[in-house]
């Protein structure tokens, strides 16, 4: 089976500062993969790296087979990316910057049309769809962000934090659209919330310092710790050394 | 090309639902027309020509062109929007491309809007339109050459203040090239530098061409002048963007 995401021995630089590790990964379709670690572990520097934002000092990756330096628009065709903070034009109103990111990706007249209108429903945005953005609560923005990422139904998604900000009503229709979704495709998303990881994950990778520190489904590694919490686990594996020797 | 008129549209868009497009035309606006009716004595000069307007445009674009690109790519950056525009399917030369038609297009509807000029002078006498139109021609060329140096220094930096600055600072650098006061002392010292210096003066060609003395070489330099500082943009984008 060829895997839809496949990172091979990534690495970024800044500098003396190693931001990512060799970090190398498959991801297949139905897979649902967590993406955990304290802040400044690497995470949003990995899925930059993903997404072509950031040029990967070495290593590969792959999206839906194509390598996201030597094809980098063909890569990003089969990528759904919500970027960290879920950025988008202020000014803009929510349905004219879904059309504006439909065009780019291609699409022209009922088409775009009937994508963005998708896109709004499964996000649930049509209620605000003319508003400008900049008026919209972060819950909102964050919605916004989520739609454009699905706007053209893409083998891919990697989604930088996509509940934070929502309440728990929005958070809980978020991951059940993720569940929904994740069949049909392979998904990376990047959260502090370790539930959510049981929620809709079917598999998590914990980062600590730009490595890769544990690989496995969310009830494999809950199960390293005799509480049985990932939470646990979480901190045992990613709290700074002298700690971690005093407990 | 599809992409680069996608942005374009974005980007034009953008600068007339802030109050950013208002603001630029009309002090534009303004200060062409003081300067050209106080400074240049439109009326007293007693010709059916607008030469005193086009003495001033080139520097009153010198101060708002750059205001103009400034928020190109350092809003961009500022508002992390550019992790967004670069992830999409397109290439960072398309985007850098469409962002500049897009505050050139913005310039011409800004210069287009100096049609009462035109007017005016045509009620009063009878000028040669053909030299006027030249002059529109020369003024649209230099603002993309302007245009094309600020856009690059926007995407330099995410401050915009400095991005303004800088751009300023080096259209000037352009628009004095060819005046005595460069020429001449490097005439004294470096007299190889003055011959280059006056071929890169955007304001001398500015002048030849308002006067009605287009040539192609004229356009030549401005195509390069623009294509080498898109270049540089390119670059500086690709290279600071996730910085």
């Amino acid at each position: 089976m060829v895997a839809l995401i496949e990172v091979t021995g990534l690495t970024k630089q800044f500098g003396s500062f190693i931001a990512v590790d060799k970090v190398s990964f498959r991801l297949n379709k139905g897979e649902v993969l967590g993406f955990l670690g304290p802040n400044g572990a690497g995470k949003t520097t990995t899925m930059r790296m993903l997404a072509g934002f950031v040029t990967p000092t070495a290593g590969s990756a792959a999206i839906a087979g194509h390598d996201v330096a030597a094809e980098p628009v063909a890569a990003r065709r089969a990528l759904g990316f919500l970027p960290e903070g879920a950025p988008t034009y202020p000014e803009m109103t929510v349905v004219g910057f879904l059309r504006f990111t439909a065009r780019i990706r291609g699409y022209r007249g009922a088409a775009l049309t009937s994508r963005v209108a998708a896109a709004l429903a499964l996000t649930e945005l049509e209620g605000v769809r003319l508003q400008p953005v900049e008026t919209l609560s972060k819950g909102f923005k964050r919605r916004v962000g989520l739609a454009q990422a699905l706007l053209h139904d893409p083998p891919c998604l990697v989604l930088d934090e996509p509940t934070d900000g929502l309440d728990p009503n929005q958070k809980h229709e978020v991951r059940t659209l993720i569940r929904r979704l994740a069949p049909e495709k392979a998904i990376i998303i990047s959260t502090h919330i370790l539930e959510e990881v049981d929620a809709v994950c079917t598999r998590a990778i914990i980062i600590a310092a730009g490595r890769v520190v544990a690989d496995a489904t969310p009830a494999v590694l809950a199960a390293r710790d005799p509480s049985g919490r990932l939470e646990e686990v979480f901190r045992a594996i990613t709290r700074p050394a002298p700690l971690a020797k005093a407990a | 090309m599809r992409n680069i008129l996608v942005i374009a549209r974005r980007e034009l868009g953008g600068y007339f639902a802030t109050p950013v497009a208002a603001v630029f035309i009309v002090i534009f606006l303004v200060l062409q027309g003081m300067l050209t009716f106080n400074a240049g004595d439109f009326f007293g000069r007693g010709q059916a020509d607008l030469v005193p307007f086009f003495d001033f445009l080139p520097w009153v674009f010198l101060l708002l062109v750059p205001a103009i690109a400034m928020r190109l790519w350092a809003e961009e950056r500022r508002l992390g929007t550019i992790e967004l525009l670069l992830t999409l399917p397109l290439t960072e030369t398309e985007a850098v491309i469409g962002k500049f038609l897009a505050a050139w297009a913005f310039c011409i509807i800004a210069l287009a809007l100096t049609f009462p000029f035109v007017v005016t002078v045509n009620i009063l006498g009878s000028p040669d339109n053909g030299v006027i139109a030249a002059g529109y021609l020369g003024g649209v060329l230099v603002a993309g050459a302007f245009l094309a140096v600020g856009s690059a220094t926007s995407a330099m930096t995410k401050n915009q203040v400095v991005a303004f600055v800088l751009g300023v600072a080096i259209c000037f650098v352009f628009a004095v090239s060819g005046y005595p006061v460069v020429t001449d002392f490097l005439n004294r010292n470096l007299p190889v530098l003055s011959l280059i210096a006056r071929g890169f003066s955007v304001i001398e060609r500015f002048h030849a061409i308002s006067q009605g003395l287009f040539s192609l070489s004229d356009l030549v330099f401005f195509v390069s002048f623009i294509g080498f500082w898109l270049f540089v943009n390119v670059v500086a984008v690709d290279h600071r963007k996730a910085s």
